[in-house]
């Protein structure tokens, strides 16, 4: 179990360094879904302590909204806004992944004077969720559309989602706290798409006006 | 009899190993594009073909230009002397991590010099390109030698490459393997970072470089850049894959040299080449995961 928790915790900091580096907007959602699941799965390999009905439900419902519902409702986002690609971010992408690399060197010099929570396994919890947390917040600042805004924002919500992990024993709410914030995002994504159609309107509108003037 | 079985044994492997490897990605991209695909030792025959042809030299070209190919293929050989292939080196000290490392980076200089002395244009282009995309690969190789070095607590490949036990030894073999893949593609030209079967001037790295060497000068660079891919793949099963029952390490290492070698296939069915300015951005990423990796070890 151990090993386990190990390999998802890389996974995550990797597909956030992912998730820097690439500019097509589908697969940074396919990425976010991937890492939607890694968190879904992580409370099951990170305690040793016996499992929790709680943990359970909580695993379910992480893997079932991360990984399936509000990746959808973005990847329906993108086919109905008909934008591909972030094409020019306001941070190049080699550099923001330069700067990724940097940003984990740091959080784990901010982790090291932070007491880790008895119960854990692994000390690899912290830094990893400090980390998250800031590339989630390095892609919210980065990037100039606004799907690429929310994959940040829901990076660096998985971010903090792992901070909680690490005290979810203590403090139960919080977890619960944090599945609420998800859906306030699903809200948030939602305005977005309506926002978009909106603008859809306005060009079918600009359409029509090319058409009159032929 | 115990040194003559080791230096049989290894001659036989620096022979045949780079043919089988590469044998076996052909016949995986063919079995996944369903044809039947050449002779699995194909390469072998190209060799002992090209070994038998008179060599023809450009005026233009100096000894510079002879030297290349043969500096190349030795620099690979020494190389192979220093890497665990199944079992012990054949010579092991501290800090041969760092010459094995810089074996290749000699086998590039001279491989670069040889193409520059040319004079072609053609050639310079290719140089250039080897040289901008190294020097990202480069770095990454490093970083992830030096994380590996530091949990090993030392700079023998042998003990460098083994399997790990302790604190987030998971974690750092995950990452250091990733990168290791990543510079074993870019350094070997397959398929994301340059297409090792085209030969039109906007794709090729590296195959442009060599355009102008025949016969046995192309023959020991054919042998000299599979013995890198045997030697690089061997690393990344060293540190998955220790003793194995029955086949013992050996058997290992084969089983695992196979395992890579359909592993690049399958990645070279399943992917197109790269745009040349978006193969930058892959190898950093590459450096990303070794710096990561050694980030996990130091603390």
């Amino acid at each position: 179990m151990h090993e386990l928790s190990q390999l998802l915790l890389t996974l995550i900091v990797f597909l956030s360094l992912y998730l820097l580096g690439s500019s097509s907007l589908t697969g940074c959602v396919n990425i976010l879904a991937l890492q939607g699941m890694c968190l879904g799965i992580l409370p099951l390999a990170i305690h040793e302590r016996g499992f929790h009905s709680r943990t359970f439900v909580l695993a379910a419902g992480m893997f079932v909204l991360k990984g399936f519902v509000i990746p959808r409702v973005l990847l329906y986002a993108i086919r109905e806004v008909k934008i591909r690609r972030e094409i020019n971010p306001l941070v190049g992408y080699t550099s923001s992944l330069l700067l990724g690399a940097l940003l984990i060197g740091v959080s784990f010099i901010i982790a090291e004077r932070l007491p880790v929570p008895a119960g854990l396994r692994t000390g690899l919890l912290i830094p990893v969720s400090l980390a998250t947390m800031m590339m989630g917040m390095l892609m919210m600042i980065s990037r100039i559309k606004a799907l690429t805004q929310v994959i940040g924002y829901l990076v660096f919500e998985n971010g903090i989602y792992l901070f909680g992990l690490s005290i979810a024993y203590e403090i139960p709410w919080l977890i619960e706290l944090g599945v609420l914030l998800d859906v306030f995002v699903a809200v948030f994504v939602m305005g977005i798409v309506i926002n978009h159609i909106a603008r859809a309107f306005d060009s079918i509108s600009t359409e029509k006006l090319t058409s009159l003037s032929d | 009899m115990e040194t003559l079985t080791s230096a049989v044994s290894f001659a036989l492997l620096v022979l045949f190993a780079p043919h089988l490897m590469l044998g076996v990605i052909a016949k995986t991209k063919a079995a996944v594009a369903g044809r039947k695909g050449p002779p699995v030792l194909q390469t072998l025959y190209d060799v002992v073909k090209l070994l038998g042809k008179g060599a023809v030299y450009s005026t233009t070209t100096t000894w510079i230009f002879r030297l290349g190919p043969v500096v190349s293929l030795s620099a690979a050989l020494a190389a192979a002397v220093l890497a665990p292939l199944g079992g012990p080196s054949l010579v092991a000290f501290e800090g041969d991590a760092v010459l094995f490392a810089y074996l290749f980076g000699l086998g590039r200089f001279v491989t670069v010099m040889a193409a520059l002395d040319t004079g072609s244009s053609f050639e310079g282009m290719g140089a250039s390109r080897e040289v901008a995309f190294s020097s990202l690969a480069e770095p990454a190789l490093i970083l992830s030698f030096a994380g590996l070095a530091y949990r090993a607590g030392s700079l023998c490949l042998e003990r460098m490459f083994s399997i790990h036990v302790g604190p987030s030894a998971v974690a750092s073999t995950i990452l250091a393997l990733g990168s290791l893949f990543i510079v074993l593609l870019a350094e070997n030209s397959r398929i994301p970072v340059d297409d090792p079967n085209t030969h039109l001037e906007l794709t090729m790295i590296h195959e442009v470089m060599v355009l102008d060497h025949g016969g046995p000068d192309l023959a020991f660079i054919l042998q000299g850049a599979g013995l890198k891919l045997v030697l690089m793949s061997s690393l990344l099963v060293r540190l998955v894959i220790g003793d194995l029952p029955f086949v013992g390490a050996a058997g290992a290492m084969a089983l695992g040299l196979f395992l890579v070698a359909v592993a690049i296939g399958l990645v070279e069915s399943s992917m197109a080449r790269l745009r040349l300015v978006r193969v930058p951005q892959l190898l950093v990423a590459a450096i990303c995961a070794s710096a990561f990796g050694l980030i996990l070890v130091l603390r």
